[in-house]
Parts: C-alpha cells; structure tokens; sequence
C-alpha cells in the first residue's frame, strides 16, 4: 500500500430521494498525495455526503471519485473500505471488544498474523498518545478523548494512504480538542497520509488544512485553496461572510515571527518583546496593547534576534 | 395433626410407615428420604430433561426465525403474531388435539412448551440484534466488515445481554409449565403431584416435595444463567467498575 493516495472529484452530484436540492452538486477538485484537505462549510452544504461518497457509505449519482486514478466505483466495496481509515465525530468503537481488540479489527479482516498484529497495537498506541496497559481497557472505561485517539488509531491500523475525517473532534470538550487537533497535525506530519476531514468550524478548518474546500448550500464548492489564499482572496462575498470579518488576523494566525522580516533593533526601549514562536496576530495584539508601533523579537537562545514594525506587518497582508 | 408429640418422631429413618407418613403431617422428611431414588430424583432429572429439551428447541427456532426477521423487517411482525397466538392456546386443550397424532408421548409435551418459549426468545433475540448503536454499525461498514461479519462480530455479541435476559424469563417459566406434562406422561416433578392429589387422602409431603423442588430448580438455572451472563459480557461489567 502506498503511503498516500491522491483524490479526484469528476463533476460528482448527489440528489437525496424526495428532494429537490441536490446534496452535492458537479462537485470537482483535486487533493494531491499527502494533502490535508479540510471540507467545510454551513450545515446543508454536502461536506458529509461529500466524504461517505469516496468510501461508498453513500452513492453517488453521477460523476466520478478516483483514488490513484481508479475510480472508487472499480473497486470492491469491502476492499474499497478496507483500504481507506475511517474516523466519526461519535467514534463507534466496538463496546464488546478491548481497545487492542478493537485497533486491530481491519488487520484481523486482512488476515495479518497474531503476533504482527499485536506489534502494530503496541505501535498504535504509543503514536496516538495511549499507554501500552489501555490495550487490554473496554471502551465504556475510556474518556471521550481517549476514545477518539482509539478511533484515530483503528482507522490508522493497517496503515491506509487515505484517512476520510467526519467531524472528529466535533463532540470533544474545548482543551481536548485543541490537544488532539494539535497532534493530528504532528501525526499527519509524521504519517504523511492523505486526509478528508470535515468540520462545520472555520478556526478548526484554517488551522488544520493545507487546502481547505468550501461547501455552500445545495453542495455547490465555493472555493477550493490553501488557508493563506482563501484568507486573502475570497473568491465571492459567501466565502468572506464564512470565513469572517477579522480575516485579516486570521491570516497572521497562521505566520510567526520566525517567518516575518525582522530590522536590526533600533529605538526600542519601549517596545514590547515577544518570542520568535509567537504569531503574528498575537505580536500585533502585543503592539496595540502596549501602544508601540514595532516587536522586539527574542530567539530561542534568549538573545534579541531583530524588530518587527507594525508597518512592515501591513505590507505582509 | 401436628401437635407437639409428633416433634421427636419427625426424624429420618422411621421411613414408609411412620405416624408422620400415616398421619399425612405437614412435611414428612423420613418420606423424602426414603423416596428421594424411586420417586423424587428421577423426577427431578425427566423434568431438567423436559426443560432443556423444549428451551433447546425453542431457542433454535426462535434464533433462525430472529436472523430471519432481522434480514427481511417485514417478516418480524407477522412471526411475532404467530408466537403470541400459539401462547394464548390453552396446553390442556392443546394436548387433547395433538393426542391423537403424536400419543401420549414427551412430543406431545415438548410441542407446547416449544412454542411457549418462542414468544418469550423471538422478541428478546430480534430486539438484541437491533441493540447495536447506529454509530457502530456505521464505523464497522466503514472498515469493511461483510454483512455476515457485521452479524456475528458486532450484532449478535451485542445481542447477547438481551438474549440471555430472554432465556432466563423462558426457562423459569418452561420449569413451571412443564409440571403440566403429567397429563399426559408419568414424567416430570408434575407426575409426583399429579399423584399424590388423586389419591382419596392428598399425601402432603409429595406435593410439597415436589414443588419446593421445582422452585429449587428455577432458582438454580436463573443463577447458572446470570453467572454465564457475567461469563460472555465482561465488557458491560467492567465498564461500570
């Protein structure tokens, strides 16, 4: 199985028996081999059906999904699913079978030997965050986020190159949330898999995503492009409501410091000082709070590695 | 009868004969004993066997009829019709008309108590299998699970609390009903009973015996289930831990 696997969407639709609106509409883009993709978008707009459509949880009616170029159509639908990690908002872990039981479910369906199969729960577990003694715990004396990274891990177990994403984190508390988005990021780094992840919420989308496809109503894509492009350019006034009226600092969430263009020091006594990790939407908070118009910018050996000017922040944007 | 006199002489090994036994008193151990191999244990052991035989039946019909009615929805309806009709048929009546097809033979027995237990499995079984949630059957298509994986790895142990809570409704009450076979065999912890009420004098002590026997045996197979609940759903016990 190849690491990553690249994704076609062909002018697929969708219409839902007894309704008129289509679900997803001539839906087409391309998700290049490794690409965290995020599908986002208001309620209505298709990103569900979009995903269940490339592992035929829901079949579509016309158009044409293709994984490495073989159209999902072609291949067996057990096969099909088998191949491709599977993630839900609500997680389903087997309630009968142990953590390690349930991680290694796709491997057992391949036919992998007892012992490989329980290296790659052993694996699993420690990449996901999870203690080796968890392999033998039953669902039910899990926490809810100890049950997604179970989830992440029984969807990663036979090592997919594509993980489908629905909604993963949605029913989390805010601080496990943030944790578990943090390390799907590290994961996703490490893994190098390609990822369909759905979510409803736009911070979660730009934080997350290297392309980001948004869906309107009648599951109709909006725009499709990275989180940087889409911040800057929003193809219509829908994208520009969904994304927001602070799009602007939303767009310096996602540089730091380390990535602006620093100035040797110069009358700086007053400015406020910042680490080089720090983005540039909280460094131009700093400024207006301390009512400076530059940074002074800390490396990480303590020593002031330069200054960053307000002004030179507005000619990044 | 039983007035203080008879205190001391109440005591095992006056056997057949005794003025309990003579008298008809209450409960008469030195009978128990005496008879507890020609009459009390082989009763006992035909009624396990009746038991068994019409729970064992009931339940593979009543299992194959559920994985029926789980394929195809439009069939539960009309199986579960038929089962609450087959218990609403009195057994006595229902004997007289199998009588002369089948004689009087553990058949005859076994056909009611089958069809009593089905209206008891049939719903526990369909409602077990539809006990999985939506989520986890939505995950397990996901994976790739088959149809029949998705029965026999997710639905059906899922299903077993409910189930096991079925037979245990359905063996209490076959140990009770099956007293009845003594209409028409001289088997079961029914036919000791039967027998000690027509005689001109009830014998007390029989129909006692027998009984509290009965009961004895209910409450022990309710208990052997339980323990094999906790046996085949360790999940849900330690999940409340």
């Amino acid at each position: 199985m190849s690491a990553a696997a690249e994704i076609v969407f062909e002018h697929v639709t969708k219409r839902y028996a007894g309704r008129d609106a289509a679900a997803v509409d001539d839906l087409s883009f391309e998700i290049p081999a490794g690409t965290f993709c995020v599908l986002v978008g208001p309620s209505g707009g298709g990103k569900t059906t979009a995903l269940k459509m490339v592992n035929r949880l829901v079949p579509f009616d016309s158009g044409e999904i293709r994984i490495d170029g073989r159209s999902v159509r072609d291949i067996p639908v057990v096969e099909l699913r088998r191949g491709i990690g599977y993630v839900i908002q609500q997680v389903g872990l087997f309630p009968h079978m142990t953590v390690g039981d349930n991680i290694g479910t796709v491997p057992r369906l391949l036919g992998w030997s007892k012992a490989r199969i329980r290296d790659r729960i052993a694996e699993l577990l420690e990449l996901v965050g999870l203690e080796a003694a968890d392999a033998k715990r039953y669902p039910a004396q899990l926490s809810g986020g100890q049950r997604q990274r179970v989830g992440l891990a029984r969807a990663l177990a036979a090592d997919p190159p594509l993980l489908l994403m629905d909604e993963p984190f949605g029913a989390l508390d805010p601080i496990t949330r943030f944790r578990l988005q943090t390390e799907l990021r590290r994961l996703h780094h490490e893994v190098g898999k390609t990822v369909i992840f759905v979510t409803h919420d736009v911070d979660e989308a730009i934080q997350m995503g290297d392309r980001i496809a948004i869906l309107r109503e009648g599951g109709v894509l909006a725009q499709y492009d990275t989180p940087d492009a889409i911040l800057a350019h929003p193809a219509d006034d829908f994208v520009a409501r969904f994304v927001g009226e602070d799009r602007a600092l939303r767009r310096l969430a996602l540089r730091t410091l380390a990535d602006a263009p620093l100035e040797p020091c110069t009358d700086s006594s007053r400015a406020p000082r910042a680490p080089q990790t720090t983005t540039l939407r909280n460094a131009v908070s700093l400024m207006v709070e301390s009512g400076a118009d530059r940074v002074v910018v800390v490396g990480p050996d303590g020593g002031e590695s330069g200054m960053l000017r307000l002004q030179k922040i507005e000619d990044l944007l | 009868m039983t007035h203080l006199a008879a205190g001391p002489v109440i005591i095992p090994n006056y056997g057949q004969g005794s003025s309990c036994v003579t008298g008809n008193h209450t409960f008469c151990w030195g009978w128990v004993h005496d008879h507890w191999g020609d009459t009390l244990q082989p009763a006992l052991v035909q009624h396990i066997v009746l038991t068994v035989i019409a729970v064992g039946i009931g339940f593979a019909l009543a299992f194959a009829l559920a994985l029926l009615a789980h394929r195809l929805r439009r069939v539960e309806h009309p199986i579960g019709i038929a089962a609450a009709l087959l218990y609403t048929m009195p057994s006595l009546a229902l004997f007289q008309v199998l009588v002369p097809f089948t004689g009087l033979t553990r058949t005859t027995v076994e056909i009611p108590l089958v069809a009593y237990t089905l209206v008891i499995l049939f719903p526990n079984i369909v409602a077990g299998l539809r006990s999985a949630p939506d989520e986890v059957l939505e995950a397990a298509r996901g994976m790739g699970l088959t149809r029949r994986q998705l029965l026999w790895r997710v639905e059906l142990p899922l299903a077993v609390p409910a189930i096991v809570g079925g037979l245990r409704i359905a063996v209490v009450s076959t140990i009770a009903i099956a007293t009845i076979a003594s209409f028409v065999i001289e088997q079961g912890l029914g036919y000791p009973i039967f027998y000690a009420v027509k005689l001109p004098t009830p014998f007390k002590t029989e129909i006692y015996s027998a009984g509290i026997l009965a009961i004895a045996l209910a409450l022990a197979s309710d208990a052997l289930l339980v323990g094999l609940r906790r046996l085949l759903v360790p999940w849900a016990r330690k999940g409340l831990a």
